[in-house]
């Protein structure tokens, strides 16, 4: 099983990924954006949180025409399995990867504590170690995580199983801290090869830091 | 030539950061304000002299990077 693990300049969350993935067992790779090609022995590619291009004009808009972009395209275009979170979430909302858009959080407030999240589709790899309904605690770290999407792009998310998790409280009860519409935290394209999240997974590994649930949901990339 | 370009959310897309522009300028006492945007402006200088060719690159990079159409509107307009 081999992670590669995408670096842009302004990319932080690269060696959590990699430390997230290492534990698990995985082999893996951090891949500078100026690469053209993506590893052929990649089972699955992460785009990892940070402030690539320093968010200027708007988070993620000046990755996604970073060489390695269209790599990823195809890659993704093929199956490949592709998992964006935060930044990498942003990036491939941006790269037309996945639906809608990412805006500036209700509050204007950038908000970095630990959430709630309700596991609302488990029908696709990533999310399969979980049943539906279940709830995990991630944290989560934006300023931009105000997910978007008109309302007939909305209504298709559900109809085709693409909404996968939602922000609640510890009981489950829809709590929202962005104004996310529907309170939606994490989306799939169509295919269910392609994965977007705002929180962090990979900053959930370890219970003596605050939660370890991030393991069940990175797993289950690696039966794959 | 100079080529202004205003980038705006869609109507019927939240704007919080007009919205609390909105309530800064009512704390201060300007009552008469009914609604506040806030947007951004990109200037460009482009080394074109044919407007038609100038309006046609600039709608290209409002649609592919300078706007995200899921969520904004933007205008063009060519400055003499």
């Amino acid at each position: 099983m081999k992670v590669t693990i995408l670096q842009f300049p302004g990319t932080n969350c690269e060696y959590d990924a990699q430390h997230a993935f290492k534990s698990l067992g995985a082999d893996t790779e951090i891949l500078w954006h100026k690469s053209e090609t993506v590893p052929s022995d990649t089972d699955l590619l992460v785009v990892a949180g940070g402030f690539s291009y320093g968010d200027y004009l708007r988070s993620g808009a000046i990755a996604k025409f970073s060489p390695v972009m269209l790599a990823v395209k195809k890659y993704a275009k093929d199956g490949g399995k592709v998992l964006g979170i935060c930044n990498g979430f942003q990036v491939l909302t941006e790269s037309g990867l996945l639906p809608g858009a990412l805006k500036r959080n209700e509050t204007l407030h950038f908000i970095s504590k630990h959430h709630h999240l309700k596991v609302i589709n488990n029908e696709n790899i990533f999310l399969e170690k979980l049943n539906n309904g279940d709830i995990v605690n991630i944290p989560i770290a934006h300023h931009d995580g105000n997910y978007y999407i008109d309302e007939n792009g909305l209504k298709e998310l559900y109809e085709n199983n693409q909404v996968l998790l939602k922000y609640c409280d510890e009981e489950g009860n829809e709590k929202n801290p962005n104004g996310s519409i529907d309170s939606i935290a994490g989306v799939c394209n169509k295919e269910r090869n392609v994965f977007g999240l705002m929180p962090h997974p990979e900053r959930a590994m370890e219970a003596i830091l605050g939660s370890d649930d991030g393991i069940k949901m990175l797993q289950g990339f690696l039966n794959a | 030539m100079k080529v202004v370009v205003n980038v705006f959310l869609k109507a019927g897309v939240l704007d919080s950061q007009g919205k609390a522009v909105h309530h800064a300028l009512k704390s201060i006492h300007f009552d008469n304000v009914s609604d506040v945007r806030v947007g951004k402006q990109i200037i460009l200088n482009l080394n074109e002299s044919d407007e038609k060719k100038a309006m046609e690159d600039a709608t290209r990079m409002c649609e592919d990077l300078l706007a995200n159409t899921v969520i904004e509107d933007y205008t063009i307009e060519i400055v003499k």
